[in-house]
């Protein structure tokens, strides 16, 4: 397959720019890139969702073009999402054959292919397990086979590795390993160095839309890359000297949320089982447990990191600390007082700083100017307002401030949120909320879907602050980020904190095990010593 | 920074404008259509607007409007469809004018009282819908529309001469028995026989300047203006949304309530069978025109009621006067279609301009940048 001098422009901006690809039949060829580069808008014109201003593209030397995803699925090419496009109430049998009935029918016949792709491939997909019991690593397999099975012959798969743990990417590696020696392409978009040099034949640096080089994996590092990516050295997340004090600014005792909300969920007469036991109780009913006993405590100056495969309990977490969820069970203290049944407001008022996972559903109202923006979460403290009135005098100018101190690229503060870019975005959070002098912040994923500079900018935000004092609940799903930032580590599972690690001596692989469920209690940083039952 | 200002009043401006011209056009080919000629109802109507009386009463509807364009819009703002401010009107003119004819006090308490049943009575019935949809979330647009109807069945009821109604002397009509005079709202006679212009006009121009008040710079209105327009962020931000909810329904009730008290007041002073419907009907229209912004609004009320009331004689040079009732549909769809297209292309060009000016330097000066 070969692109070339693709180039897109959106209103304003260039996504593409004379970007030129050759990938090699039967190879795996890595596009990498940072946040923002272009790597997506590149694999829509591929897909045919969108259509490229310049440029040709050809396959086996033959020139096409794609009117829609029709188009490029008849031409052989597959797309595995980052976010699944699965169907949880189905089989997978029923998700594979979804929309391609006509090519095998939906009985014997498509089982039957379903069976043959994934043993040719090492998928080890069983066709008649409903998707939703299935985990995030089996879900991306039936992904992968679904697009197989509508016959592609070059797969591209869009930050597979994101939501996986180690053990898991590795699994996924073995799997594209059997695609290529099966003679199929797979084009790999990522992000992390590291893993591109592991599996890929080729690398394709993108960088502000254009094609900036290539490089050999057998002899590039990670260093070469990343100075390629992004122009300098990546920044890295490593927290220097501890500021842990002793005194406790969050404690959480027995925590528990059912699912079904507080109203109405008939509780579960299912005795516990032994705490020490690593085995889990599936409770298939409703009234499951979203968290389960969890009992933490955050001192200040301390970040306390949460490891887990996202939908274990984290969302569910952070709602219940914040109030907008209201636990079954359990004490929540912020400064030695009880905030278990205090508003959500109240505990904002109260010194609670929030950085939400999704910034445009809970962050932002992004089609009210920055400045308005400013306001949100904090419409009762100064300077937004005084005695109920605004005060869009004090608010606009302390925006400018925040504008300033922490980098927001925006030619001014009455633009919409909407038109800057994430990083900018998250930047104006991370800065409204350190505004009110937090005692305790819960960042969810600070660092999600933000450029290579914000990074760096939003870690020396949090530093800073946990340096006077703040405690901080991290969240995320970047293990080097979670081993960085944090002075604790607890890994969630399942809606429990089944284990605990030392960020100075824990590597990303033994926390990933720990994230499926199969290692508990305290991790050791050398070789997985046998204390499971101790805590 | 200027540019992008002029330019948002441009775009702001470009709804309504793109709006009423596509619906005068429409109207014209209906016309057209019809093998009629579509130049000259609009020129009587305007001839008709010279007249000094037929001012008075657009004046005098426009007040009306624009109160009950405010209870639709304050719903409006935070994405509650209050369907139902035709039937809180009409109830809650129908009660207070029967409290009011049943008490005789001194001139100002007596208006406030039958003010005050006026604003209870409307933000009860809207309060109904609001509590059904915090409590069991039934849908303000399904229990509204509903009300309504209970709410015409219930007035049919309450004025039958065996409970509150009267019938005068020698007429199909019933009425709830005239309010004393101590409970007129004085008015000012433009003289000549041209009539009165209601004193609550100026009330319900007031109330405008506090709409503007409460959403823009009170936390109130912050609260309600988030949760219009993300109710995720306004919950994490700590909006209670059930609160804000009843709370919006309720104001919105109360507004639709005064919206009878210009005709009620000012001049009929008393509740009858042919006291005006459909008010809270036009009223949707209106606030969407006005794109829920008191001086929009303001406008909006205006041109309506002028095509209400310019178009009373058009009978009588041979127009079906119905056309304006085509008209003000068209609007509606005119309205929706325009503004959503509008704002796309508003937030595409932003967004835009952003990245040009970003591209070319026009970032505010950062501490970083200061500092390297």
């Amino acid at each position: 397959m070969e692109l070339h001098g693709i180039t897109k422009r959106f209103p304003g901006v260039v996504a593409n720019k004379d970007i030129a690809i050759t990938v090699r039949k039967g190879t795996v060829h890595a596009l990498i890139g940072e946040n923002g580069a272009g790597k997506s808008t590149l694999m829509k014109i591929l897909y045919g969702m969108q259509k490229p201003d310049e440029g040709t593209i050809a396959i086996d030397g033959e020139q096409v073009t794609f009117a829609s995803p029709g188009d490029a699925i008849a031409r052989g090419i597959g797309m595995v999402h980052q976010h699944f496009m699965l169907a949880d109430n189905l089989t997978v049998l029923e998700n594979v054959v979804l929309g391609g009935e006509k090519l095998y029918g939906i009985g014997a016949k498509a089982r039957r292919k379903i069976q043959e792709i994934s043993d040719a491939y090492g998928l080890g997909v069983r066709p008649d397990v409903l998707v939703e019991d299935l985990g995030v690593a089996d879900r991306q397999r039936v992904e992968i086979l679904k697009v197989l099975y509508r016959g592609a012959k070059i797969l591209i798969l869009d930050e597979p590795t994101a939501v996986l743990v180690p053990q898991e990417v590795d699994a996924l590696f073995d799997n594209l390993r059997e695609l290529k020696a099966e003679g199929l392409t797979v084009i790999f978009i990522s992000h992390k160095l590291g893993e591109v040099l592991k599996v890929a034949d080729d690398i394709t640096v993108i960088r502000r839309g254009t094609t900036v080089g290539t490089a050999d994996p057998k002899t590039a590092t990670t260093k070469q890359l990343a100075e390629l990516m992004v122009g300098s050295e990546l920044p890295s997340p490593e927290t220097r000297e501890s500021t842990v004090t002793d005194v406790a600014m969050l404690r959480v005792e027995n925590l528990t949320l059912l699912e079904g909300g507080a109203t109405g969920a008939p509780l579960t007469t299912a005795a516990p089982a032994d705490p020490s036991s690593t085995t889990v109780v599936q409770e298939v009913a409703a009234g499951r447990k979203l968290l389960d006993d969890i009992s933490l405590t955050i001192h200040k100056g301390e970040i306390l990191g949460i490891a887990g495969v996202e939908g274990n309990g984290q969302t569910e977490l952070i709602e219940a600390l914040m109030g907008m969820a209201s636990p079954d069970a359990g004490v929540i203290t912020l400064d030695g007082e009880d905030i278990s049944r205090v508003s959500v407001r109240k505990r904002r008022e109260g010194g609670i700083g929030y950085i939400p996972e999704d910034r445009h559903r809970h962050g932002l109202l992004l089609e009210a100017p920055l400045w308005e923006n400013r306001i949100l979460g904090h419409v009762t403290e100064e300077p937004n307002s005084r005695r109920g009135i605004l005060d869009p005098k004090a608010a606009r100018k302390d925006t400018e401030r925040i504008v300033r101190e922490y980098d927001v690229r925006t030619p001014g503060i009455d633009v919409t949120a909407a038109s800057l870019s994430g990083g900018n975005q998250q930047k104006l959070i991370v800065g409204r909320e350190m505004s009110h002098n937090p005692k305790f912040l819960i960042a969810a994923h600070p660092t999600r879907g933000v450029d290579v500079g914000a990074q760096a900018q939003i870690w020396d935000a949090i530093r800073d602050a946990r340096r006077e004092g703040l405690a901080v609940l991290l969240i995320s799903a970047d293990l080097d980020e979670l081993i960085g930032l944090s002075d604790t580590l607890r890994v969630m599972y399942r809606g429990k904190l089944v284990a605990d690690a030392d960020p100075a001596t824990i590597t990303p692989e033994e926390l990933g095990s720990a994230m499926t469920g199969a290692a508990s209690g305290h991790l050791e940083g050398t070789e997985q010593s046998e204390d499971g039952d101790a805590r | 920074m200027k540019k992008i200002d002029k330019d948002k009043l441009i775009i702001g401006a470009a709804g309504p404008v793109l709006a009423l011209v596509s619906s005068f056009v429409l109207t014209m080919l209906v016309l057209l259509a019809t093998g009629l000629d579509p130049i000259e109802p609009i020129r009587l109507m305007i001839e008709n607007a010279e007249y000094a009386d037929i001012q008075v009463l657009i004046v005098n509807q426009t007040g009306i409007f624009y109160l009950a364009a405010l209870a639709v819009a304050i719903g409006f703002r935070m994405n509650l469809f209050n369907i139902g401010v035709d039937g809180q009107y009409r109830l809650a003119a129908m009660i207070s004018a029967v409290v009011g004819a049943s008490v005789e006090l001194p001139g100002p308490l007596h208006i406030l009282l039958i003010v005050v049943v006026a604003i209870l009575t409307g933000a009860f019935w809207a309060g109904i819908a609001g509590i059904l949809k915090t409590t069991r979330g039934v849908s303000e647009v399904v229990s509204t529309i509903m009300l309504n109807a209970i709410a015409t069945s219930l007035i049919a009821w309450l004025i039958l001469p065996a409970n509150f109604g009267v019938q005068p002397e020698g007429s199909n009509d019933l009425t709830t028995g005239e309010i004393a005079e101590s409970g007129w709202f004085p008015g000012i006679d433009m003289g000549q026989g041209n009539g009165e212009i209601y004193g609550f006009t100026f009330v319900a121009l007031a109330l405008g300047v506090v709409y503007w008040f409460v959403l823009n710079r009170t936390r109130f209105g912050f609260d309600l203006r988030a949760t219009g327009e993300s109710e995720s962020a306004a919950q994490a931000s700590g909006v209670d949304a059930k609160k804000m909810i009843l709370t919006s329904m309720l104001i919105s009730g109360g507004l639709a309530g005064l919206s009878g008290m210009p005709t009620l007041l000012g001049d009929t002073h008393t509740y009858s069978l042919s006291f005006p419907v459909g008010v809270g009907f036009t009223a949707i229209t209106i606030a969407l025109l006005g794109r829920n912004n008191p001086v929009g609004i303001l406008f909006a009320a205006l041109l309506f009621a002028f095509l209400e009331k310019a178009s009373s004689n058009l009978d009588v040079a041979g127009y079906p006067k119905e056309i304006t009732q085509i008209m003000q549909g068209i609007i509606v769809i005119a309205v929706v279609v325009s503004y959503e297209l509008v704002r796309r292309y508003g937030t595409r060009r932003q967004q835009q301009k952003v990245g040009e000016e970003l591209a070319a330097g026009g970032a505010i000066k950062t501490d970083k940048e200061v500092s390297a």
